[in-house]
């Protein structure tokens, strides 16, 4: 992974010493709060119901085990031992005090961790592929470009105080595992005809109010003109896009009122002045971040997974988890193994500090000392070695990560919703937390088959709601908690946004509302057809009709 | 009065800010700032006066001085508030794509902690808001000692290896 230079380390302890500054004079009251808020959200920290939150960056969401371990000490030290992992691979603190806060950054320096646009109306974290450099269908590695990204985005000084925020996700494979079409940028990293790598480029796609897919401004882009034409973009939408109204200040609404067509062609205009000039990235400079995301020294094939072997055919639990959990690596003899913090009764993300730090010492002894986070709000080991597996899975089952449940109802994607965040309408890991108990049946689970399960507690959509098989929103109807449903959405390469069903539902129904969509699809799927594909097929009527008949 | 920085300290302003749309006549004596409209409207005579300026308001497009870059002493950009970004790109377009060379002055909602990226997207002069504090001011622009970025201000990181090994000189 990318280890700091002497300016990186310099930045960011600059900055821990700037914001401790700033604190300071906010405390002491010659900073109002209306001048604070900015700042403060341009290092993580909102001011939520119970206490402040503060959400560190997890760049691309790579991380190595020390890193965990200082997350883990700070969950202890700062907080009530345990953090958050959220979908856009950052973690988060939810009782850190704001006069610690530059402690807490301070820590996170002396291991190149940082909080750095993680909130406010600028650039966030860059997010990408949970398994990139591992994964078979892979055309492009994308963590040299995000790193890339990462030191552009940081600190931009055109860009600190945009219309609204501001996120970009990169995908270098031929399955988009970043969601890079519900971003304000979507970067795929491909190759021409030549070999030659750049990249195409999608904007104006996003969730929250307005849910829209992105649209293809760019089919192939130089790769060292990436920085100049983000500048073009970030520059078009810092002048133009709307700031009369908050709910209109995404990009989207720019992209949408100026049409993809006309919004193209300003970018490119733009893109022109700068094209071939001194923001040109030089090769030698992707070459040199490229050596930071070399493979590690894996071991030499060989024929040791005669017990991996054994294991799948002897034993169903480890076979059902290893079907479920364990992903494919480019490398023979070798897995990717995702841990879920989906276990049932746990909201979906969370972790305490004691499992950060055995997680920590299994990523040293089983992949590395390196791990991600997903999207999904899982951990990931990207390379371990086949044999060991039924070794590590007993190790995770342990500790609670080994639920069988990746792609399954179960693997909700969830926000931290009304029990903490101020934004939220209404609860949401209580019903992800319904709908976890009322699928127990993991036989049941596994014949029901893939199925995304999004919820979000409001508008903003931070559990994404839209792109769920099954999406949950919830909604304020006069002072009480409701939730909306809608079926049919999805991830990936081909997204689509759900549709929603019909009227809003009261908490304590939701397990039976999800129980009777599951029953239609069980009744009518063809044979292999998965929820999304039998969604498509048939439209919403037979679930509508289902799931309304029983409410009167 | 308020605070006008310049070349690290703070500095006498000679000029009038003439917010409202004016004839030349109107004018208070002396150098003179005018709005956009007001300079577009009657650009031969505020040109004739000399000491003449002109501001921009977010919106406002810069290409509309495109011509005017080579005469005008001075460019000030307003700030209603502080965390209306619009004017950071507004500089950077009159420096480096229309090749001013003038004053380039923030005025408005002009406070301590906007003020290093404000010098770094082209600023140059900075008429503080009333409350603020000079030597809290002047301190902002040491925050950092480098950046990343392509800038008014300096070529990106990766054109200057010697950075990485913290050989980097302060940005000047």
């Amino acid at each position: 992974m990318y280890r700091y230079e002497a300016y990186d380390h310099a930045l960011v302890q600059q900055r821990v010493d700037q914001f401790r500054d700033q604190t300071r004079r906010f405390l002491e009251g010659s900073l109002s709060e209306d001048e604070f808020r900015p700042l403060r959200l341009q290092n993580g920290l909102y001011i939520q119901k119970h206490a402040p939150m503060l959400r560190i960056a997890i760049p691309y969401g790579l991380l190595s085990s020390t890193q965990l371990r200082k997350l883990a000490a700070i969950g202890r030290k700062y907080d009530r031992s345990y953090g958050h992992f959220t979908t856009r691979q950052n973690c988060q603190f939810n009782w850190p005090k704001l006069e610690s806060v530059p402690d807490i950054l301070q820590e996170l320096a002396t291991v190149e961790m940082h909080a750095i646009q993680t909130s406010g109306n600028c650039i966030r974290n860059i997010t990408t592929d949970h398994f990139a450099g591992v994964a078979g269908d892979e055309l492009v590695d994308p963590r040299p470009y995000c790193e890339l990204l990462r030191q552009w985005s940081t600190f931009h000084p055109e860009f600190a105080y945009l219309p609204r925020k501001f996120k970009i996700a990169v995908s270098g494979s031929k399955i988009d595992r970043a969601a890079t079409l519900i971003h304000d940028i979507g970067v795929h990293a491909v190759k021409d005809a030549h070999g030659e790598v750049g990249f195409r480029v999608l904007v104006g796609g996003g969730l929250g109010r307005t849910p829209v897919i992105g649209h293809v401004i760019r089919e192939f882009l130089p790769r060292g003109e990436i920085l100049n034409y983000l500048d073009a973009i970030l520059r078009v939408y810092n002048r133009f896009g709307r700031r009369d109204n908050k709910w209109k200040a995404r990009i989207k609404i720019l992209v949408k009122e100026q049409t993809p067509e006309v919004f193209t062609r300003h970018v490119e205009e733009e893109w022109a002045r700068s094209a071939g000039g001194d923001g040109v990235v030089p090769d030698a400079e992707i070459e040199r971040l490229a050596a930071f995301f070399t493979a590690p020294a894996y071991a030499p094939p060989n024929n040791d997974d005669a017990s991996y072997r054994a294991a799948l055919a002897d034993n169903r639990a480890f076979a059902t988890w290893a079907g479920r959990n364990v992903f494919p690596h480019k490398v023979p003899g070798y897995a990717v193994v995702t841990l879920s913090l989906k276990k049932t009764g746990v909201p979906p993300g969370d972790a305490t500090s004691d499992q950060m730090d055995a997680v920590a010492r299994l990523a040293d002894e089983y992949s590395f000392g390196e791990l991600r986070v997903s999207h999904e709000q899982n951990l990931i080991f990207s390379d371990v070695r086949q044999a060991r597996l039924p070794q590590l899975w007993s190790e995770l089952k342990a500790l609670g990560f080994a639920t069988p449940n990746l792609g399954l109802l179960t693997n909700i994607v969830c926000c931290p919703g009304g029990d903490f965040c101020s934004l939220a309408n209404a609860k949401s890991i209580p019903i992800a937390e319904a709908i976890q108990r009322r699928f127990d049946d993991l036989d049941y689970l596994h014949d029901i088959g893939e199925l995304d399960l999004n919820i979000s507690g409001c508008m903003n959509a931070c559990g994404h709601h839209h792109v769920g098989h099954i999406g949950i929103l919830g909604v304020d109807k006069n002072g009480s908690e409701w939730y909306q449903v809608s079926i049919g959405g999805s991830q990936g390469e081909s997204a689509s946004l759900g549709k929603v069903i019909g009227p809003s539902f009261a908490a304590a129904e939701m397990p039976d509302v999800v129980s009777r969509l599951v029953e239609v699809y069980l009744e009518l799927r063809h044979e292999e057809e998965p929820f999304l594909d039998a969604v498509r097929r048939l439209g919403l009527e037979p679930f509508k009709e289902r799931v309304y008949a029983h409410t009167d | 009065m308020p605070i006008l920085i310049k070349g690290g300290e703070s500095v006498t302003d000679r000029w009038s800010l003439v917010r409202e749309t004016a004839d030349p006549q109107a004018l208070p004596e002396g150098p003179v700032i005018v709005n956009l409209a007001t300079w577009l409207e009657h650009r031969a005579a505020l040109m004739a006066l000399g000491d003449a300026a002109v501001w921009l308001a977010p919106a406002d497009d810069p290409a509309a001085l495109a011509d005017d870059v080579f005469a005008l002493p001075l460019i000030a950009v307003d700030f209603p508030k502080f965390s209306d970004g619009r004017g950071y790109s507004t500089a950077r377009l009159l420096r480096e794509r229309f090749g001013f060379r003038g004053e380039l002055r923030a005025v408005g909602d002009v406070l301590r902690d906007q003020l290093y990226y404000l010098y770094q997207v082209g600023f140059d002069a900075f008429a503080l808001r009333a409350d603020q504090d000079l030597e809290t001011a002047l301190s902002a622009f040491r925050d950092f000692s480098d950046g990343y970025q392509l800038t008014n201000r300096r070529t990106p990181a990766f054109r200057r290896p010697e950075a990485r090994s913290g050989a980097a000189a302060r940005s000047s």
